[in-house]
């Protein structure tokens, strides 16, 4: 068993989840309506629930405890990618990044529930039925806004250019890319990818919205390898807060 | 000698934390009952959602439960083995939830479609004439509706997976 490439993938998958989780959870309070507040904290639930059970796995391989570790890494030790950690915004970027992410998570964990390492396979077969809901809540959202006015369409629009780039940035490939794929643990980032552009092209054209050109693509490479914005630091700093004032605090 | 058969029936009294009229033997979520020679008693369960909140709590309440009934010995363990869907809810069980207002969720063949989600027939009336208003609820499990026959909001406990 390749242990450091098992290492490395989990923790891509239990950072991109924690962060994006937590981005999630600022919407509680603050949604636009009654209905996507009470969305916005459930997928931010279910975001923080699954990267606990990677955090779990990772533990079982030596690692510290799921807290210890999701509480008391600073910024530059995290593994997510830039995309996760940039901040909400409005709704629109909220949307958009939700759609974009969400895809590629549900399709991430369809391909693990296949994978050889078992423990990882269990929990994928799990989480990809629960993923289901995400990814209908994203399509519904992606359609209804960019087909509401003229305002909210452009709105739409120019949320998912900016997004674009960063949402490449997901799909950074691992050193361990090819030992992964030879060993059948992931099919690898590549494969992803692609089948991420089939999955939400449908959606984006239903939405009559425009992907930037190819030749603009330029994904946004650094999370997996520890750099990111400027926006992580506070995020980490205060997702970590009541644990590091009193880490034997019991809840 | 305790028996496995008696230890699922005395499970029964055990209810879901937040729908007080479902055991969680008709949820389907305890997955495993092991009587050992010593007559200590391990039990395994499933959650129905990987983040779901209250799974310390139930598996407290199963092994408060067992002790209570007299059981020296007992584990509570929660694994994905056999991982839940809605399809695991015992007949029982999908009549409790109606008991309960919360239209069950339909049996399904490994795949949910988002179709499958519309016109959920109305827990109070019976109508199909309902409208999904958002598939997220008050707890991960149920999403949000609307019956424009009996005019009432109601909650399903959503298929799974």
């Amino acid at each position: 068993m390749n242990t450091p490439a098992i290492k490395e993938l989990l923790y891509k998958m239990a950072d991109d989840l924690l962060i994006i989780g937590h981005r999630h959870s600022e919407w509680t309070g603050l949604g636009p309506i009654l209905e996507e507040d009470i969305s916005f904290s459930s997928m931010a639930q279910d975001k923080i629930g699954q990267s606990q059970a990677l955090f779990q796995l990772l533990h079982q391989l030596g690692e510290p405890d799921a807290d210890t570790n999701a509480f008391t890494r600073n910024a530059n030790q995290f593994y997510n990618a830039q995309f996760a950690e940039l901040p909400n915004e409005e709704y629109d970027f909220s949307t958009v990044r939700h759609f974009l992410y969400d895809h590629a998570d549900q399709l991430r964990f369809e391909m693990l529930a296949h994978s050889s390492y078992e423990p990882l396979a269990k929990l994928a077969r799990k989480v990809k039925g629960e993923l289901k809901y995400h990814v209908f809540h994203a399509n519904t959202w992606m359609v209804k806004l960019a087909q509401g006015t003229e305002e909210s369409k452009a709105r739409m629009q120019t949320a998912l250019s900016n997004a674009w780039n960063y949402a490449l940035g997901m799909f950074e490939e691992s050193k361990f890319e090819k030992e992964l794929i030879a060993a059948k643990i992931f099919e690898g980032e590549a494969a992803l990818k692609t089948k991420w552009i089939q999955a939400i092209t449908p959606f984006i054209e239903k939405a009559g919205l425009k992907l930037p050109p190819e030749k603009e693509w330029n994904p946004v490479y650094g999370g997996r390898k520890n750099f990111h914005t400027e926006h992580l630091d506070p995020l980490v700093k205060e997702m970590g807060e009541v644990f590091r004032v009193e880490p034997a605090s019991q809840w | 000698m305790l028996t496995e058969k008696e230890v699922w029936e005395k499970l029964e009294v055990v209810k879901d934390p937040e729908i007080p009229t479902l055991s969680m033997v008709d949820m389907g979520i305890i997955t495993k009952v092991e009587v050992k020679a010593d007559e200590s008693v391990r039990v395994e369960m499933t959650p129905t959602f990987v983040g779901c909140p209250a799974l310390k709590m139930m598996e407290q309440m199963v092994y408060d439960c067992l002790k209570e009934a007299g059981i020296e010995k007992v584990s509570v363990s929660t694994n994905l083995d056999t991982p839940w869907n809605s399809n695991k809810i015992t007949e029982r069980g999908l009549l409790c939830l109606k008991k309960h207002g919360l239209a069950p969720p339909p049996k399904h063949e490994g795949e949910i479609t988002q179709e499958l989600l519309e016109h959920v027939a109305c827990p109070f009336c019976g109508s199909k004439n309902t409208e999904t208003k958002s598939p997220f609820g008050p707890t991960l499990c149920r999403s949000l509706h609307y019956c424009h026959n009996c005019l009432q909001a109601f909650e399903q406990f959503k298929p799974v997976v």
